[in-house]
């Protein structure tokens, strides 16, 4: 990921999609399935960019964005995820779980900037207290503006970042990855259907006659997959 | 009281756009407020003396103070504050009724779009994934599904806050707020059963082989999850288990 000409289209994506997770305009454009998809398409893979977003989404399933709560930023994420995956073809065993994890940890960086941008805006807000107490309309659509334009950077710079530093660990530990292509898979599946699994549990459980439904679902899933 | 203010559709169009940037200053400071503030002002434009104006002045300061609610449900607070405003209710009177939508407003949206609408749709997308569907199908599914939900509510809000304005509390016990997150519920629960092992076994490919070994595995750890619900956080186990894995596999 070294050739700035792919970089800054990502970088640019990576940019709209953590605008959405919060700022604007909430549309979820940002869920993994969509972000990832997303980048994989500008590397010309949509179909790896929808398979790891399926994976991410799962993972992101368990996160709630409740207000001042601290959560992954999933638009700049996925794209890291979604690239990284790209750009690699289907004989790398390793490279679902690499992929993932640079996303999650990006995630995890993600909302740690998006707390330090709170944090700013808030001593921005502070500073301009007596225009806002004015009724400045210049001093409002300012920091709205300014808030936004911050969040937009924040998304670029973090992906950026993240796609630069990842891509030689990327390839060293997938020249050197040992494990079977099987387990591979399997391990980065488990862990985040388990995730999956206990998000939808929470969301269903205080819901009359949940539990029973979505065991009703999974052997229906499971049926499904017998008659394959 | 002044007599009733008309709102043109431009001015309630910019005040609709601009609640979809609502949060775009979210703050720990004033929260939400000064997204209200930069919502609310197209109509404002309208108050006596116009924009720049002492009412203007005036109001534009009240409403750009700390606010807190879901930013979707927020477009309820967005319109009944700037039908106060308009209606000419005394400002002492706006910010106790402003003070007063914060709490509603902020569960009701929680419990209806994130805890609720999001991750149905969401499980439906996994669904949708699992059952077969291309790129361009999940992608529809999703965000057509979700953002039908999603715009509605913003419309719906602005609209029943400019028509009910300070009285607007009545239009929050309608049942889709009061039922609808249950029966979300409801129907998540059997989508999600259903999507998880279909969303699994698309995503498997080669370790298809040892299907059955992935679904105990994913059982098991599912309750386990769930067991230590708001003690440890699944995504970041998750990056744990992953990085030792990584780990392991280099070292082989």
């Amino acid at each position: 990921m070294s050739d700035f000409a792919q970089l800054l289209p990502l970088m640019m994506l990576a940019a709209v999609l953590g605008l959405d997770s919060v700022s604007f305009p909430q549309a979820m454009i940002s869920r993994p399935i969509i972000a990832a998809t997303a980048a994989a398409t500008l590397l010309g893979d949509p179909a790896r960019g929808l398979l790891v977003g399926a994976t991410l989404e799962m993972f992101a399933l368990e996160t709630l964005p409740f207000g001042a709560s601290r959560y992954p930023e999933w638009g700049s994420a996925s794209v890291v995820g979604g690239s990284l995956f790209a750009i690699h073809g289907d004989t790398s065993p390793g490279a679902l779980a690499v992929a993932v994890l640079a996303a999650l940890v990006c995630g995890w960086i993600g909302g740690w900037s998006m707390v330090q941008l709170r944090k700013f805006n808030a001593r921005l807000a502070r500073a301009r207290h007596e225009a806002v107490a004015s009724g400045s309309k210049r001093v409002v659509e300012g920091l709205q503006v300014f808030g936004l334009t911050a969040d937009l950077a924040r998304g670029a710079a973090l992906s950026g970042i993240t796609l630069v530093a990842f891509r030689p660990v990327q390839n060293y530990v997938l020249g050197t990855w040992g494990s079977d292509p099987r387990v591979s898979r399997a391990v980065v599946v488990g862990v985040a259907a388990s995730v999956a699994g206990a998000a939808v549990w929470k969301v269903v459980h205080a819901a009359p006659g949940a539990r029973w439904l979505l065991l009703a679902g999974i052997a229906v899933g499971l049926a499904l997959l017998a008659l394959r | 009281m002044n007599a009733r203010v008309a709102i043109p559709a431009r001015t309630r169009l910019a005040m609709f756009v601009r609640l979809l940037a609502i949060q775009g200053s979210w703050n720990y400071e004033t929260l939400l407020g000064n997204g209200v503030g930069f919502s609310v002002e197209p109509a404002l434009r309208l108050l006596p003396g116009g924009q720049g104006g002492e009412a203007y002045r005036a109001a534009l300061a009240r409403q750009s103070q700390y606010f807190n609610a879901h930013p979707y449900m927020a477009a309820v607070a967005v319109g009944a504050l700037a039908r106060a405003e308009l209606d000419g209710e005394p400002p002492a009177r706006i910010e106790r009724f402003r003070t007063a939508l914060c709490g509603p407003l902020g569960s009701v949206g929680d419990r209806l779009v994130w805890a609720a609408w999001l991750p149905a749709c969401s499980i439906a997308a996994l669904a949708a994934f699992g059952f077969g569907v291309g790129t361009g199908g999940v992608i529809l599914v999703f965000l057509g599904l979700y953002n039908a939900g999603h715009l509605a509510l913003r419309a719906w809000g602005l609209s029943a806050g400019l028509e009910h304005g300070m009285r607007v509390a009545s239009a929050l016990g309608g049942p889709v707020l009061r039922r609808g997150p249950s029966h979300i519920a409801q129907a998540a629960a059997l989508i999600g059963g259903v999507a998880l092992p279909l969303a699994l076994d698309r995503v498997i490919g080669p370790g298809r082989a040892l299907f059955g070994i992935v679904l105990g595995a994913v059982a098991l750890g599912g309750i386990v999850l769930a067991r230590l619900h708001g003690r440890a956080e699944g995504w970041k186990i998750g990056i744990g288990l992953l990085a030792l894995f990584v780990l392991y596999s280099v070292a082989r």
